[in-house]
C-alpha cells in the first residue's frame, strides 16, 4: 500500500488542485513552444506533396486532431472507470473537462479533411469510412455532454458518463468496421486515395512535433478544465474556498 | 421451476398484462413506423422502380425510429411508481429480472414492428425475393435495439426531457446493425450470398443478449443505488 501512496495522494481533489496550478502554466507554454515550431517546420520548412502540392500541409493540424479524438475518447472511458471503480474525484472531474475537448478534436478534425477535400477530391464532403466514422464519434461526443448536462447530481452524472464512455468504447470499433466495410460497398471507385503510403521524413518530423504539441495543449487544457470541475464539484469544502479566495487575491 | 425461473415468468406476465391492459399505447409504435413510411413515400413519390430499390432502406429507419420512440416506456413507469426499487431489492438476480422486462418489450414493441415491416414492404413494392432476409434481419436487429436500448434507458431513466436525450444517444449505437441489415436485404434482392451479413447480425445479437443484461442491471444500481 505505501507504494500507492503518491497516487493516493495526488488523486485527493486537493493536492491535484495546487499541482494542476504549478504544471498547466509550464504546459501550456510548452505546447505554444511545439506549435511554433510544429507549424514552422510543417508549413515553411517541410517540402510540398509532389502530387498534392501545398494543399498537403493541412495534415500537420488535421492528422493530430484526429489522433486526439480517438486517443482522449479512450482517456475519457478510462477516467470514467476509475472513478467508476475507485471512486476518484479527479478522474470524474478530468472525464467530464475532457468530452468538449475531444468534441471539438473531432470538429477540427473533419473541418480540416473537409477542406483538404474540396481541392483533392473536388468535394467538401466524401462519405469515406474514416470521414465517416469520425462524424459518428462527433455524435458520440456531443451525447456524452448532453448526458452531463442532464443530470445535476455531479456524481450521479460522472457514474452515468462513464457507463456510457465504456459503451461507446466497445461500440467504437463495431461501428467504424461496418461502416468501413459500408464504404467500401457503396463507394464508387473513381475516388481513390492519393499520397503514398510511406512519408518521408522531413514530413514526420513536424507531424509529429505538432502531434506533441496537440497533447501538450490537451494536457494543459484539461488540467485547467479539471481543476475548474473540482472547484465547482466541492465547493462546500474548506480546500475550495480556500483556493478560491487565493485565486481571487492574485492580481 | 426454481426461484429464478419463477420470477423471470412473473416479470414477463407481468410486464405483458401491463402492455395488454394500455392497448392502445401498444400500437402506437407501429402507427408512427407506417406514418413516417408514408412521409418517405409523399416524398419521394410513386414510381415503383425507385421505391423498390429504396423499401428496404426505408423499413429499416422507420423500424430504427419507431423502436427508439418506444425505448422511454421500458423502465419510466416503473421508476415513477416504486416497481424499480422493488426489482432491485428483490432476492433474485437482478440481469434475470431486467432480461425478462427486454423480453416483453420486444415481445410488445419489437414484434409488432417486425409484422409491420411485412405489410410496409407490399407498400413500397420490395421485391419477392428481399422478403426472407428482411423478416430474418428484422428478428436479428429488433432483439439487439431492445437490449441496447434497455442500457442506455437505464442510463436516462427519470431524467427531465429523456426521450430526445435518449434518441440521441442510442441512434449512432444502431449504425452497425442498420448497415448489415439493409445490406443483406439488397444483396438478397440482386441475388447475391447474404450469409456473412447475417453471421454478422447474429454476433452482435448474441453479444449484445450476453452482455447487456447485466449491464442494464449494473447501470440502474448506479442509477438508483
Amino acid at each position: 500500500m505505501r507504494m500507492l501512496e503518491p497516487f493516493y495522494k495526488f488523486s485527493s481533489p486537493q493536492h491535484f488542485y495546487r499541482l494542476s496550478t504549478v504544471l498547466a502554466p509550464w504546459l501550456g507554454w510548452l505546447a505554444v513552444a511545439l506549435f511554433t515550431t510544429g507549424l514552422t517546420g510543417g508549413l515553411l520548412l517541410a517540402p510540398p506533396d509532389y502530387q498534392q502540392g501545398e494543399s498537403v500541409r493541412i495534415i500537420y493540424v488535421h492528422v493530430p486532431s484526429a489522433w486526439m479524438s480517438l486517443f482522449v475518447y479512450v482517456l475519457m472511458a478510462a477516467a470514467g472507470v476509475a472513478g467508476l471503480v475507485w471512486n476518484v474525484k479527479v478522474a470524474d472531474a478530468v472525464a467530464r473537462a475532457s468530452a468538449p475537448l475531444g468534441a471539438m478534436f473531432t470538429f477540427l478534425a473533419l473541418a480540416t479533411g473537409s477542406l483538404w477535400g474540396k481541392p483533392m477530391w473536388g468535394t467538401w464532403w466524401v462519405w469515406d469510412a474514416r470521414l465517416t466514422s469520425e462524424l459518428v464519434l462527433l455524435f458520440l461526443y456531443l451525447g456524452y455532454m448532453a448526458l452531463q448536462n442532464a443530470i445535476e447530481d455531479r456524481r450521479m452524472a460522472a457514474r452515468a458518463g462513464a457507463v456510457l464512455a465504456l459503451v461507446g468504447v466497445v461500440n467504437i470499433p463495431i461501428i467504424h468496421y461496418s461502416v468501413e466495410w459500408w464504404s467500401t460497398l457503396h463507394q464508387p471507385a473513381s475516388i481513390s486515395r492519393i499520397g503514398a503510403p510511406a512519408i518521408h521524413i522531413s514530413m514526420l518530423v513536424p507531424l509529429l512535433v505538432m502531434a506533441l504539441a496537440f497533447t501538450f495543449y490537451y494536457v494543459a487544457a484539461v488540467l485547467v478544465r479539471a481543476r475548474c470541475e473540482l472547484l465547482e464539484a466541492e465547493a462546500g469544502s474548506q480546500w475550495a474556498q480556500a483556493a478560491a479566495a487565493t485565486a481571487a487575491e492574485r492580481p | 421451476m426454481n426461484g429464478c425461473g419463477r420470477a423471470f415468468v412473473a416479470v414477463l406476465r407481468r410486464d405483458l398484462v401491463i402492455g395488454f391492459r394500455h392497448r392502445s399505447e401498444l400500437g402506437n409504435p407501429v402507427v408512427f413506423n407506417i406514418i413516417v413510411a408514408l412521409l418517405f413515400i409523399f416524398a419521394l413519390g410513386n414510381d415503383p422502380v425507385i421505391l423498390g430499390r429504396l423499401a428496404a432502406a426505408i423499413i429499416w429507419v422507420c423500424a430504427v425510429l419507431a423502436s427508439t420512440l418506444s425505448l422511454e416506456r421500458l423502465f419510466t413507469p416503473d421508476y415513477e411508481d416504486g416497481t424499480l426499487e422493488q426489482l432491485l431489492l428483490s432476492a433474485q438476480p437482478l440481469p434475470l429480472l431486467v432480461a425478462a422486462k427486454i423480453l416483453a418489450h420486444w415481445l410488445l414493441c419489437g414484434l409488432p414492428l417486425v409484422v409491420a415491416a411485412l405489410l410496409l414492404g407490399v407498400l413500397l413494392y420490395l421485391p419477392q425475393p428481399g422478403y426472407p432476409p428482411l423478416l430474418l434481419t428484422l428478428l436479428l436487429g429488433t432483439p439487439v435495439f431492445s437490449l441496447l436500448g434497455a442500457l442506455l434507458a437505464a442510463l436516462t431513466v427519470g431524467l427531465r426531457g429523456s426521450g430526445v436525450l435518449l434518441a440521441l444517444l442510442i441512434l449512432p449505437l444502431y449504425i452497425p446493425v442498420l448497415i448489415f441489415a439493409v445490406a443483406a436485404v439488397s444483396d438478397a434482392v440482386h441475388g447475391l450470398s447474404i450469409a456473412g451479413q447475417i453471421y454478422f447480425l447474429a454476433s452482435l445479437f448474441v453479444l449484445a443478449l450476453t452482455l447487456l443484461p447485466f449491464a442494464t442491471a449494473a447501470t440502474l444500481r448506479l442509477r438508483l443505488g
